[in-house]
């Protein structure tokens, strides 16, 4: 049999792969937040979204540390000259990390993206509670925005391990009604874990779509919150990603598919974004069971 | 650069190896598929698999460690789905199987040999986690001998069977010389070498790191045996290593893990072999 021959289909809102410079490096807080001038992909962005970047080496150049280093794209800002450019928030974490975060003005950076499924955006104007751990808050901001512009009521809760690792807390006000501020070590806000106070910020909020970023444990807590809340939640999870394009199958998610049959799933291309009671918490890594 | 390979006609000498290319549809923003020599698949089993626990790469200097664990959707699945995605945009595909006996691997020749579309079989006879996934660890020459004539046996002839050899020199003229006997039109040199991961689960390292260990055993089937159709396969990162490879005797390269850091990669070695050197 002989199969038709056309090229591929024109993707307009696909991924790109492209060589990006570093406009701006600044610390804030024990983050790096990078503005990467990446042409074409903050034109494709859409909250939940993330970048993957090449370390160790200039593009072109073969590095010796061959996985790309994910992060969730923060915001997408007009700067003059340079049209729109985006912003991550890097932590360091390692050998990877560090290299990007010790990145002159002006470094290039092999870049692709946006990736990822985004978060859903409600139809109509719902309330929303959205919660963001550590640097993972990051995706959550511009999220506010389209779900403001939207006519929905948001609420936002930051959370991190002490006031170091909060997240641009103060610019939050701007994108949210309601910011609800948690730290582990009491210095900022509400003391101890975001899970202990997940129950009455959605009760207070009268949430009906939950939406979180952060590692899992977070994750497992919210999905179980607006379950027993009676909201949806959309979560936004951080599995390690060697490709992060789909490529390698290296990012597994244990999810139960729209037929109720258990099915594994890429966090890199069938998510980041997942419905919360899609996940199969007790089976993924690193979830306390 | 069109060529012949096993009787096939390829529009190019690269191919996206088994494994780094996922369905297919992740490479469409990166790669025209149809330009490719051929897609080949990552590893289908006859039941669906949901692969390895995590963590299931790591990066090692200049290479990957992987146990992923056959991580796939299954014969039916892949029929129904992924072959038909692929088959009507024109892609060559060349499906790579797996199994956990010699009858599983006949089953799956037999059932990828009357679905339209397939341009060649690879067998998987090298996977490094074989043991620990359930699937056949092919160790001695004669066992790959024995799995390559089940499968020559259940396929139509006009269906080519390229053998997925391992890259180790020690025995792959051995193997390869076994698995042409029993009927494999070509050899895949190469494959992840079998390595561990950081907590001591069997892995295979790829990458750059092995590309010199692949280009001895190339250059050594190619001399022991010079009529054999080569591909080679092994940490092939540019259109530089695919023009030593090529002139070290073999008729086509996969690329994979160089694909997992770039995705442009393949693309831009089809349009680079094209060209001058």
């Amino acid at each position: 049999m002989t199969a038709p021959t056309t090229g591929p289909a024109p993707a307009p809102l696909g991924p790109l792969h492209v060589t990006a410079t570093v406009l701006a490096s600044r610390k804030v807080g024990a983050y790096h937040h990078l503005t990467l001038v990446a042409p074409g992909v903050p034109e494709r962005f859409r909250p939940g979204t993330f970048v993957a970047l090449s370390v160790g080496d200039e593009p072109g150049a073969l590095s010796a540390r061959l996985g790309r280093r994910s992060f969730w794209i923060h915001r997408v800002r007009a700067s003059g000259g340079h049209g729109l450019t985006v912003e991550i928030v890097v932590e360091v974490v390692g050998p990877g990390t560090a290299w990007l975060a010790g990145l002159p003005v002006g470094s290039r950076v092999a870049t692709t993206g946006p990736l990822g499924r985004p978060f859903s955006l409600p139809k109509e104007a719902v309330r929303c509670v959205l919660v963001g751990s550590g640097h993972a808050a990051a995706p959550l901001f511009p999220l506010a925005e389209r779900l403001r512009e939207r006519g929905c009521a948001v609420s936002l809760v930051v959370a991190a391990p002490d006031e170091a690792h909060l997240l641009s807390a103060l610019e939050a006000r701007r994108s949210a009604r309601a910011v609800t501020v948690v730290t582990g070590d009491g210095s900022v806000g509400l003391r101890g874990a975001v899970a202990d106070h997940l129950a009455e910020i959605l009760a207070r909020a009268g949430a009906d779509v939950v939406y979180a970023a952060g590692p899992s444990p977070v994750l497992h807590a919210v999905a179980q919150a607006a379950e027993t809340h009676g909201a949806w939640s959309q979560t936004a999870l951080e599995e390690p990603l060697v490709c992060a394009t789909g490529l390698c199958h290296g990012c597994a998610v244990p999810v139960v598919g729209e037929d109720g049959a258990p099915r594994t799933a890429r966090a890199c291309v069938d998510g980041p974004v997942f419905r919360g009671d899609r996940v199969r918490w007790a089976d993924l890594t690193g979830s306390p069971r | 650069m069109t060529l012949t390979m096993a009787g096939l006609t390829l529009a190019s000498p690269v191919l996206v190896a088994s494994g780094c290319g996922g369905t297919g549809r992740e490479l469409v923003p990166f790669l025209d598929l149809t330009a490719l020599g051929a897609f080949v698949t990552r590893s289908i089993t006859l039941d669906p698999r949901s692969g390895g626990p995590m963590p299931r790469l790591v990066e090692s200097p200049a290479g990957l460690v992987n146990a992923v664990g056959f991580h796939n959707l299954g014969l039916e699945n892949f029929l129904a789905t992924e072959l038909p995605w692929l088959v009507q945009r024109g892609v060559r595909v060349v499906v790579s199987i797996a199994g956990s006996t010699m009858g599983e691997y006949a089953d799956l020749a037999r059932r990828l040999g009357s679905a339209p579309g397939v341009a060649a079989i690879e067998v998987n006879l090298s996977a490094p986690d074989s043991a620990g996934s359930g699937v056949l660890d092919v160790r001695e020459p004669f066992h790959a001998g024995g799995v390559v004539s089940a499968v020559r046996r259940d396929l139509p002839r006009g269906i080519p069977v390229l053998a997925k050899l391992r890259g180790d020199v020690v025995r792959v003229v051995e193997a390869a010389r076994t698995v042409l006997e029993a009927g494999a039109e070509a050899v895949v040199v190469g494959n992840a070498h079998p390595a561990a991961m950081p907590d001591g689960r069997p892995g295979g390292l790829s990458g750059p790191a092995i590309r010199p260990l692949v280009l001895r055993s190339v250059a050594e089937v190619h001399a022991a045996l010079p009529d054999a159709t080569v591909v080679a396969c092994g940490g092939i990162s540019t259109a530089a290593d695919a023009r030593s490879f090529l002139a070290a005797g073999a008729t086509a390269v996969q690329v994979g893990t160089a694909l997992l850091h770039d995705p442009t990669t393949v693309a831009r070695m089809i349009t680079d072999l094209e060209g001058p050197r």
